[in-house]
């Protein structure tokens, strides 16, 4: 039920991965940082709303505000890690452009900080990303210092406007080094070397809100817009019936007295409890790949190529992140490094 | 993808012991009991919390359903319900006041009535309610009032509680409270912490310090003692000023001058809906889904609530997978199957049973790690009563679905294990 997945353009360099909350965004977003280290490229896992959720994922200590190698795959690729935290960015920002030095800690005190990174989420958010954006840019020599940056970003919900960040302190700060910022900012967002990838499950509600937010991130102001990368189906069922079986499942072609009877031959309880409960069951999983087949239609009519990841047993476990990172390699062929 | 008889080690015992089947019945006492929490009169409020998509709107919908059709008078009010929910609710109608839901069972003289937040429009209210008209318009046209009102991070949070408190306070001609129960869904948030936090955040931004001494610098001026802050505010404005720009702090200013003299302060009318939270009156539901990271921020949200002296009713458990044939176990049925393809006796039979089996095993693995999840929680927190809820084949939309859930939440109370659809 897969889409062949069409590679994405090697231009691209940062990956913004989004999803409604419990589809499994910050799963899909650390196995792609894997996917991509394995063709050997350095990249830079971001997540800004500080749960610590990366370090989760690749079981490892808590992050700081530096970045640190999280992951060495074979073959010279990294994966590193950043958790962005908006007032230790407001402050390195100040001292970058006001040469602050102590004085940074009174504005702490008196509750400056606070003031400014709460007073309005478009300055926030602006402080976020610019710390993506200047990872993005950074070279040491001829060359990125990383190959590709992946921000876990926040919920669908959101995401847009965490996004839209010109448009947010439009009405804020109309000069000043944050609408610098924030200009240089949706220059790159809005540039080849940005694509944004959509993480759903096959049901009806995240479905609903990524076709949503595919169409509300694809109408920027202006005309220019950030570009759709891949849309993520996460943990999708894998069919248990070929066509013909299923089909004789729903019309009853094959019905209790035929379990029955079969199960009795393999020496497995046979009473009509365990041969009614597993024929249920049985209908409820055709049903609900039925669901599915619709649900996933409605995901391609976003036009991005559909990458269908399985439904693991332990999803959130550190193994399944490789084995997710791996699927995701083979659908969406990423460019060597 | 492997398959499902891969999670099994191999030489195990084909029958595990009971108790890895019916894993919740060790902790009888730690049942969460639906029905007495709904038909309780003293049951005035319960909120439905847990980090976002667990089904927060679902439950809330099916408890206010199920203790509406127990003979309450309720009102519930949701966030973001998904559309075909909302209509099934009634809520095309975005006026912001409860309306009565259509087929609800009221035959034990109780009644539903449904509504969607809308945050601005509750906030504009507030400002209307408690200012002059004039004061009110200046206040409404404030541009970051505009922002304040339709964007910063808690707003949504802050006005949850404020229509809470306001539907729980509201009474008809006879003075009785027009509801009985209000059930409240809590926003999406990237935290369960932030429906506890932002209105307090919200408040003390308004009621902060430096918001006071950025509008009240006249009164700093001539103090001695305060000569370091003054100067601290000095650097600190002018520092805030190249940031965010004169027009912003202006704009913040002016607005709170005009709040501040109109109706008491934003942290303490956050105080006041906090404190009816703690009440006796109040249950918190803390929803999660039966994977870890839903699990931790639930556990994180139920130490909170200890902390913060809230009364914890206790935690739902979303999205159960069970077996509907639990005699049949996993690893016999993944042999099975093996024999199934190697015979070719009634080759369309064999084929369908070979999928029911298959389809078993990957069941009973899923719901064997969804009971061992949701056991190390309780584990974990002894003292909370736990419900689960049965994964259901489709997604729930209409009343018909709602009651389901409700029934299934009660049972859940009652008697181990239960016999709803699967994955």
């Amino acid at each position: 039920m897969s889409t062949p997945a069409t590679g994405l353009d090697p231009g691209v360099r940062l990956h913004v991965v989004t999803g409604k909350g419990g589809t499994g965004k910050t799963t899909v977003a650390a196995a792609l940082a894997l996917a991509l280290a394995s063709r050997g490229r350095k990249v830079l896992l971001v997540e800004v709303e500080g749960r610590g959720d990366i370090a989760t994922a690749f079981d490892v200590s808590p992050l700081g505000e530096a970045e640190e190698l999280v992951l060495r795959v074979s073959g010279g690729g990294e994966v590193w890690g950043l958790s962005v935290d908006a007032k230790a960015a407001l402050i390195e920002y100040l001292r970058l452009f006001y040469r602050l030095g102590a004085a940074g800690g009174v504005l702490e005190r008196l509750g400056a900080i606070d003031f400014a990174t709460t007073i309005a989420p478009g300055v926030r958010d602006v402080l976020l990303i610019g710390k993506v954006y200047e990872a993005v840019g950074r070279t040491s020599g001829e060359r990125y210092v990383y190959d590709d940056v992946v921000l876990d970003a926040p919920p669908t919900g959101r995401v847009g406007r965490f996004l839209d960040v010109n448009r947010e302190v439009a009405d804020l700060a109309k000069v000043g080094p944050i609408r610098h910022q924030a200009d240089s900012i949706t220059a790159l967002l809005r540039s080849p070397a940005t694509v944004i990838h959509l993480v759903t499950l096959l049901e009806e509600m995240p479905v609903q809100e990524t076709v949503e937010a595919a169409a509300e991130l694809s109408v920027g102001p202006e005309g220019r817009t950030t570009s759709i990368g891949l849309v993520v189906v996460n943990q999708a069922r894998e069919p248990m019936f070929d066509e013909p079986a299923a089909a004789a499942l729903v019309d009853g072609g094959v019905g209790p007295a035929e379990v029955a009877a079969t199960l009795g031959r393999l020496g497995l309880p046979a009473d009509p409890g365990t041969v009614a409960g597993l024929l249920r069951q049985g209908r409820d999983h055709v049903d609900r790949l039925d669901l599915e087949d619709g649900q996933l239609a409605a995901l391609e009519t976003i036009g991005a190529p559909v990458v269908v990841l399985p439904h693991l047993l332990d999803p959130s476990g550190s193994g399944s992140i490789r084995e997710l990172a791996q699927e995701l390699a083979d659908q969406a062929r990423f460019p060597d490094r | 993808m492997t398959g499902p008889t891969t999670a099994h080690t191999p030489g195990r015992s084909l029958r595990p012991a009971r108790t890895a089947r019916h894993p919740r019945t060790p902790h009888p006492s730690t049942h969460l009991d639906v029905d007495a929490l709904l038909d309780d009169p003293a049951t005035r409020v319960v909120v439905c919390c847990g980090s976002g998509g667990v089904g927060k709107t679902t439950t809330a919908a099916a408890l206010a359903l199920r203790a509406a059709e127990r003979g309450r008078s309720v009102a519930v009010l949701t966030i973001d319900p998904a559309r075909r929910l909302a209509q099934a609710l009634g809520l095309a109608e975005l006026d912001n006041t409860p309306r009565t839901v259509a087929g609800v069972d009221t035959s034990a003289g109780g009644r539903l009535d449904a509504m969607m937040l809308d945050m601005k429009r509750t906030f504009d209210e507030i400002v209307q309610a408690h200012a002059t008209p004039a004061k009110a318009e200046q206040i409404l046209a404030n541009p970051f009032y505009q922002a304040l009102s339709s964007s910063f991070a808690g707003t949504q949070e802050y006005m949850a509680m404020e229509k809470l408190g306001q539907l729980h306070e509201l009474t008809d001609a006879s003075g009785a409270p027009r509801w009985d129960l209000v059930v409240v869904d809590t926003p999406p948030s990237r935290s369960a912490l932030d429906f506890l936090d932002a209105p307090a955040r919200l408040g003390s931004f308004l009621d902060g310090r430096f918001v006071r001494l950025l509008t009240a610098p006249a009164k700093v001026g001539g103090r001695a003692y305060l000569k370091v802050v003054s100067g601290g505010i000095g650097l600190a404005s002018s520092m805030l000023t190249k940031v965010l720009g004169t027009a912003l702090l202006t704009d913040v200013q002016t607005l709170v001058a005009a709040l501040d003299t109109t109706f008491g302060g934003f942290r303490e009318r956050a105080d006041r809906t906090y404190a009816l939270l703690q009440r006796g009156g109040t249950a918190f539901l803390v929803v999660a889904a039966p994977e870890r990271d839903p699990l931790r921020e639930a556990g994180y949200f139920v130490d909170r609530l200890r902390a913060d002296d809230m009364p914890l009713a206790g935690v739902v458990v979303n999205r159960v997978v069970r077996s509907l044939a639990p005699e049949v176990e996993a690893p016999t049925a993944a042999a099975a199957v093996g024999h199934l393809e190697d015979a070719d006796e009634d080759p369309h039979t064999d084929a369908v049973v070979a999928g029911l089996l298959r389809l078993q095993a990957r069941t009973v693995a899923t719901a064997d790690r969804h009971a061992q999840i949701t056991e190390r929680f309780a584990d974990r927190h002894p003292q909370v009563p736990v419900a689960s809820v049965g994964l259901t084949a489709r997604d729930v939309h209409d009343l018909e679905g709602l009651r389901g859930i409700g029934a299934d939440l009660a049972a859940a109370g009652t008697a181990p294990g239960g016999r709803r659809a699967t994955g």
